[in-house]
């Protein structure tokens, strides 16, 4: 994917500790298979959703798309 | 970098309710995205009901009113005919518009007022402990029903776009899910053309969107969308159940 400057930018995908509830709706649909469930709990007591190899993200947004609490935001 | 995907403006900071895996709050999400998209977050009146979709008030940034039990359309009519500039919009459950808001839903649209009304139907009473709702399903089982639906005692459940797209004054009647990428993709656009036909004041328009209730389905979040689609869509029929000539222009 190019910046525009001749660089490569790779898709991130990005969960807000705050809102996810674990429910791994997005674990299931990552055609790259690169979420998991995290080992670090957030206030509520939820162990988050992080993203396992951060250089396979294609920045597909289904994962952001499924998420009930509209946790993930995917930056490119 | 730039954000290609985040959360809209027409969702406030506040964390849903929810519990975890609900699909409540896919549908807020894409209602919220539609109204940043149509740039009318700041002349929206929504009207919450009772039920879980009563928590709406606290997640969406544009203005809001509390219903009683079934009433959101009854109070989203007197709005919206002393304030005919204001876009309104109901959001409820299918225990509060098809049960006891059943007249309701059924008087508004004949009426046709100018309304965009959006149902949440997972076949169950959530808030109050998954007990038998209008749209509970032959044979399922709820906590009112523990050997399943009897159709006998019960009777059947009720498709409510389907009897609401029998009537004059609906002009735009869909039926929708949000199980899968592909579904909640053609919802968003379902939920846009029931707020656009509302800006162009052509009628009242429904949309009817299959949800789940992975808690007291007693269902995983994944397995409750696989349930969705194998019990509920054969039964409830999805699609644009009608548009009106008007409609199909915009």
């Amino acid at each position: 994917m190019s910046d525009g400057k001749g660089g490569f930018v790779m898709p991130k995908v990005n969960v807000l500790d705050k809102f996810c509830k674990s429910c791994e709706l997005c674990i299931e649909v990552c055609p790259k298979k690169i979420l998991a469930v995290g080992d670090k709990a957030n206030a509520k007591g939820y162990f988050t959703i992080v993203c396992t190899d951060e250089e396979k993200c294609i920045g597909c947004k289904i994962c952001a798309t499924v998420c009930p609490d509209v946790a993930i935001e995917i930056y490119k | 970098m730039e954000k290609i995907f985040g959360r809209s403006k027409g969702l406030t900071d506040v964390p849903f309710s929810f519990c975890p895996g609900c699909t409540h709050g896919i549908i807020m999400r894409l209602i919220a995205e539609v109204l940043e998209e149509l740039d009318i977050i700041e002349d929206t009146i929504g009207v919450s009901p009772v039920g879980c979709a009563g928590f709406s008030q606290d997640f969406f940034s544009c203005d809001f009113v509390g219903a009683a039990h079934g009433r959101a359309q009854a109070v989203g009519t007197g709005i919206k005919r002393s304030l005919p500039d204001k876009i309104v919009f109901t959001y409820q459950g299918d225990g509060d518009i098809a049960a006891i808001g059943t007249q309701h839903a059924i008087h508004t649209a004949a009426r046709g007022e100018k309304i965009t009304s959006i149902m949440v139907n997972n076949a169950i009473f959530g808030m109050t402990g998954g007990q038998m709702a209008p749209t509970t399903l032959e044979g399922m089982k709820t906590s009112t029903s523990p050997y399943g639906r009897n159709i006998g005692t019960n009777g059947y459940p009720i498709d409510l776009p389907k009897l609401v797209a029998n009537l004059e004054g609906a002009v735009y009647v869909a039926s929708v899910s949000v199980d899968s990428p592909k579904n909640i993709n053609q919802a968003k656009k379902a939920i846009k053309k029931a707020f656009q036909v509302q800006q162009a004041g052509l009628g009242f328009a429904f949309v009817s969107v299959l949800s789940t209730c992975p808690t007291n389905w007693g269902l995983t979040p994944s397995d409750s969308m696989k349930w969705l689609r194998e019990n509920m869509m054969p039964v409830y029929e999805l699609g644009e159940l009608k548009v009106a000539e008007e409609v199909k222009s915009l």
